[in-house]
């Protein structure tokens, strides 16, 4: 048996942990112990204690909010991957020490979770046994009252002609209707002569479920993260989109992520709008993007379900069962027609290109491999609205005001033969070669909607006939989200009891004596942030409202009741005695 | 009214409301400067039920106030008692324009909207939000000693919100127009003003803890008049109390709510949820630090400190350091790089 140094203990467990080993049963190997020295059983247990207090919550709080901070720093890879490629490219030195270090990916990282783990078992260990002490403590009579109740920090009395029988019972009224519950005292037996009250039993019962409630948000966010997926789809106004693997642009899905999960539906995307900004601040942005789409929740079955229509708005999102699609972002699709030097049309359609800036100047590519007598590749820019100053191509918003195709044209391999699959979005030049003018300078072609140019060479023609728009859409599925939400909600309604609610407790003890009744009330506040002595300003005052005849005992909770002793003008901040 | 004539006039009203809380800041300057003058007994008569009030029963069986009352000091006491009206009545109209400036700000957007669609409104909202927790909270807790700190610090804000921050009043993008917002952005400027009062009381918490630490017992002086630690400490405790279920709500309610409506993704760890999530984790920690032997009290407020550094970083800081912040109040991304199809 290996010999662990002897731990030091904390403070507030010292009593009982260094009782248990002296306590504990023997080494296994039946030698006298050192001291100091632990059997394996009481090591684990002594872990166990130190996973479970409270310190060991406050330091997990802690390195939890430490190791949350490089995600924002670093970038990263679930947030915004282009990003963190191209910081990738920056650092090439300290790219693979961050990679082996999970600093791209650090809130799926093996030590973040570590931590949270370790959080949540701390938490399991530290709330299951307070369960055990609430049930109890729920069950159990308010405390005895205290001999001395003026010995108190907050207490007061005063004496009165009522009996004490009267005082006590007026007093349990009181209480009663003050929401507390009394202790059942044998009117004969001891303890007769006070009453005593308690209230306050949901502040413990909100910090449980505070603390539970964090478990179920957990569970809700895992399953989000393992079951789910987002997936994200370019989709030329005008087609359609049916769900499934195979139609997303980029899909990201869980771990546990099941194809057969996918709803099966599928809608088509009607028209896209947008309302430009044209004078003011703001000029030349957008707002108010509506994609109205039909659609229909399921196409796969033999009877397909009745087709409907939504407005697709940012901030209003589409929900299918338990798929969510979104508007996310938009752009332009020239369509262009390409006729081969036969006459044949060799490619047409609408054609996404890609927004460079936020002004939608675009960069695309349209291929015509099946051109004759040579194949046809067109690489370059779109305007939407363009504009000549001084001699200088601009591009003056992102409304498609007046557009432009401006582009380069290639022949040759244009390699879509070999196979390999390829970007529509990008032209691998290798095998091509540029057309060249009859001057020699490459050819380019700027043209508006409508018209038409003959490229050189005898290779055909090509005609921009109009702009469709296109949206981006994300769609996601995320179970567990409601899980999560219900879980946090519930925390909050869990963390409101446990801050605002006031465990006290009140005793009121009456006896007679020679001059009359002498009554004491004590309070103490249990949850150490309250302010029991206005409540006991208030109880007092309850309990005297049918006499007030008698004179005043301590002076303490009517004066602070009293709504003056709150006036705070600058000469009324003193130091409180308490300081000196 | 014209969209141009609003807009003029928040901005007016804003410089109006930084003069006034200066103006303000001077008189609680005079009133200070003469109280220094005269030991805490004088003009103190309700100090200690009022502390004691703050501070829920730390105090209550104490006898009647026993005064000595001297000629001397009175012309003193009037002074004192006269700048300090001042003081609060000027807080009070500096406030009122400093609505307006925000009402205003909201009438000049076409359409209306709530003005917090950018950092220099966020910022004018957020420092209202503590004028008016220290203005509302006055009386409660006797904050007459936190009137310097807050006439200081709200029109300096303010001052560099103007500078730094400000922007033409533009229309709200549209990922940012959802009730939602409002409601996220509401909590969200609520818990961070009375997080910040909070931590105006955690920092004297430290300055009185120290001060009494070495023993330094002075009679006179500002920090003679500021309550004392456990008092202090208590202050801010339900400062913070009221503002983390705010903070909660703001984040891990409203916050995600919105984010799935309009990016998809409830939590996406965007810099910002982080900051967000990481002043959560910090503010929680102080919560438990309080009931937590050898953490209590100046830890504890230390933590507030480190949890209040965190909220403004994750308001103001995220936007200028960090890598990508879709809360970035910029145009919404319209690079989209898909991969090849
Ligand atoms: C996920 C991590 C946790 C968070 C976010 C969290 C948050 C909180 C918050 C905000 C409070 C304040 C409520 C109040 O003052 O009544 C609190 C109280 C408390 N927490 Fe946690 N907690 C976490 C984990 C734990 C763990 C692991 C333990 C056990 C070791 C624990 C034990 C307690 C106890 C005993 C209280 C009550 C303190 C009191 O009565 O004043 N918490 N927690």
């Amino acid at each position: 048996m290996s010999t662990p140094p002897r731990p030091s203990l904390p403070d507030g467990h010292a009593g009982g942990t260094a009782e248990d080993l002296s306590a504990g049963p023997a080494g296994t190997s039946g030698a006298p112990r050192r001291p100091g020295e632990l059997t394996p059983r009481e090591l684990l247990r002594w872990l166990w204690r130190q996973l479970t207090s409270m310190r060991t919550a406050l330091v997990l709080l802690l390195l939890l909010a430490l190791a949350a901070v490089p995600g924002s720093v670093v970038p990263q890879e679930g947030v915004d991957s282009l990003k963190t490629s191209n910081w990738k490219e920056e650092h090439p030195d300290l790219t693979p020490i961050y990679e082996r270090l999970g600093l791209f990916d650090v809130y799926d990282s093996p030590w973040f979770a570590a931590i949270y783990l370790l959080l949540f078992v701390s938490l399991v260990g530290c709330i299951i046994p307070r369960l055990g002490v609430y049930w109890r403590a729920l069950r159990a009579q308010p405390p005895a009252a205290p001999r001395n109740l003026t010995r108190l920090p907050d207490s007061t009395a005063y004496r009165t002609d009522a009996s004490a029988d009267e005082v006590l019972a007026r007093a349990r009224e009181v209480l009663r209707g003050r929401r507390y519950r009394l202790r059942r005292t044998d009117p004969a037996g001891p303890g007769a002569d006070a009453v005593s009250a308690e209230r306050g039993h949901l502040r413990e019962a909100g910090n449980l479920v505070f603390h539970l409630s964090l478990l179920v948000v957990l569970v809700g966010f895992a399953m989000g993260g393992l079951l789910g997926y987002r997936g994200g789809v370019i989709v030329i106004v005008g087609d359609s989109f049916s769900n499934g693997l195979t139609s997303y642009d980029d899909f990201a899905p869980g771990d546990l992520f099941d194809e057969t999960d996918m709803e099966p539906f599928c809608f088509t995307v009607e028209d896209f709008s947008a309302e430009w900004v044209m004078s003011g601040p703001g000029q030349g942005t957008a707002r108010g993007f509506r994609a109205p789409i039909s659609y229909r929740e399921d196409c796969a079955g033999t009877d397909a379900s009745e087709a409907k229509s939504y407005d697709l708005r940012v901030n209003h999102p589409l929900s299918i069962g338990d798929t969510d699609v979104f508007l996310i972002g938009h752009g332009y699709a020239p369509v262009v027609t390409i006729r081969d030097g036969e006459g044949n049309v060799a490619a047409g359609g609408p054609r996404v290109f890609l927004p460079q800036s936020q002004d939608f100047f675009s960069f695309g590519v349209i291929k015509a491999p099946d051109a004759k007598p040579g194949q046809i590749a067109l690489e370059g820019l779109f305007y939407p609205t363009f504009a000549n100053i001084d001699g200088d191509p601009v591009n003056i918003m992102g409304d498609d005001k007046n557009p432009l195709l401006s582009m380069s044209v290639y022949t040759g391999d244009i390699g879509l033969d070999n196979g390999s699959a390829q970007s529509v979005y990008a032209l691998d030049k290798t095998g091509t070669e540029q057309v060249m003018k009859a001057d020699g300078k490459p050819f380019r072609l700027d043209i508006a909607p409508g018209q038409t140019v003959r490229l050189p060479d005898g290779l055909g023609s090509v005609t921009f006939e109009r702009v469709v728009p296109w949206t981006r859409l994300q769609i996601s599925q995320t179970p567990g989200m409601k899980l999560a939400l219900g879980g946090v909600v519930l925390a909050l309604v869990g963390l409101l009891g446990s801050l605002f609610i006031r465990p006290r407790r009140v005793w009121v003890r009456a006896r007679a004596d020679g001059a009359g009744t002498l009554v004491e009330v004590a309070g103490l506040d249990r949850s150490g942030g309250g302010d029991v002595a206005a409540e006991l300003a208030e109880v007092v005052a309850a309990l005297r409202g049918t006499d007030d005849t008698t004179a005043r005992g301590g002076s303490g909770p009517s004066r602070a009741a009293d709504p003056d002793a709150a006036q705070a003008t600058p000469e009324a901040t003193g130091t409180n005695e308490e300081d000196a | 009214m014209s969209d141009q004539a609003w807009e003029t006039l928040s901005n007016q009203a804003v410089a109006a409301s930084g003069v006034v809380y200066f103006l303000a800041l001077l008189a609680h300057l005079v009133q200070w400067s003469v109280l220094r003058k005269l030991p805490v007994s004088v003009g103190a008569q309700s100090a200690p039920a009022a502390a004691a009030d703050a501070s829920g029963g730390v105090a209550v069986v104490t006898g009647p106030a026993t005064h000595t009352h001297t000629a001397e000091p009175r012309d003193d006491e009037q002074r004192i008692e006269l700048f300090g009206r001042l003081g609060l009545l000027l807080t009070g109209i500096a406030g009122l324009a400093h609505a307006l400036a925000l009402v205003a700000r909201g009438m000049a957007a076409d359409p209306n909207r709530v003005p917090w669609g950018n950092m220099y409104e966020f910022t004018v909202s957020g420092t209202f939000v503590v004028t008016v927790t220290y203005l509302v909270l006055y009386r409660r807790f006797a904050l007459a000693w936190m009137a310097p700190i807050v006439t200081f610090l709200v029109p300096s804000l303010l001052m560099a919100a103007v500078i730094w921050l400000h922007k033409p009043v533009t229309p709200l993008m549209d990922a940012l127009e959802s009730p939602w917002l409002v409601i996220h952005v509401v909590s969200a400027v609520i818990a961070t003003g009375a997080f910040t009062v909070g931590g105006i009381a955690s920092v004297l918490y430290l300055v009185q803890d120290r001060r009494l630490r070495k023993g330094e017992v002075s009679d006179r002086g500002y920090l003679a008049r500021v309550p004392g630690p456990a008092v202090l400490d208590r202050i801010a405790y339900r400062l913070h109390a009221f503002a983390f279920p705010v903070w909660t709500f703001a984040v891990l309610i409203t916050g995600p709510i919105w984010a799935h409506q309009a990016w998809s993704t409830y939590w996406n760890w965007d810099p910002k949820e982080v900051w967000a999530f990481i002043t959560w984790v910090v503010y929680a920690a102080y919560l438990h630090a309080r009931s937590t032997a050898g953490w209590k009290g100046r830890n504890a407020a230390i933590l507030a400190l480190v949890g209040l550094a965190t909220l403004w970083y994750s308001f103001i800081g995220v936007n200028f350091f960090s890598t990508t912040s879709q809360h970035s109040y910029a145009a919404p991304a319209v690079v989209v790089t898909p991969e090849a199809r």
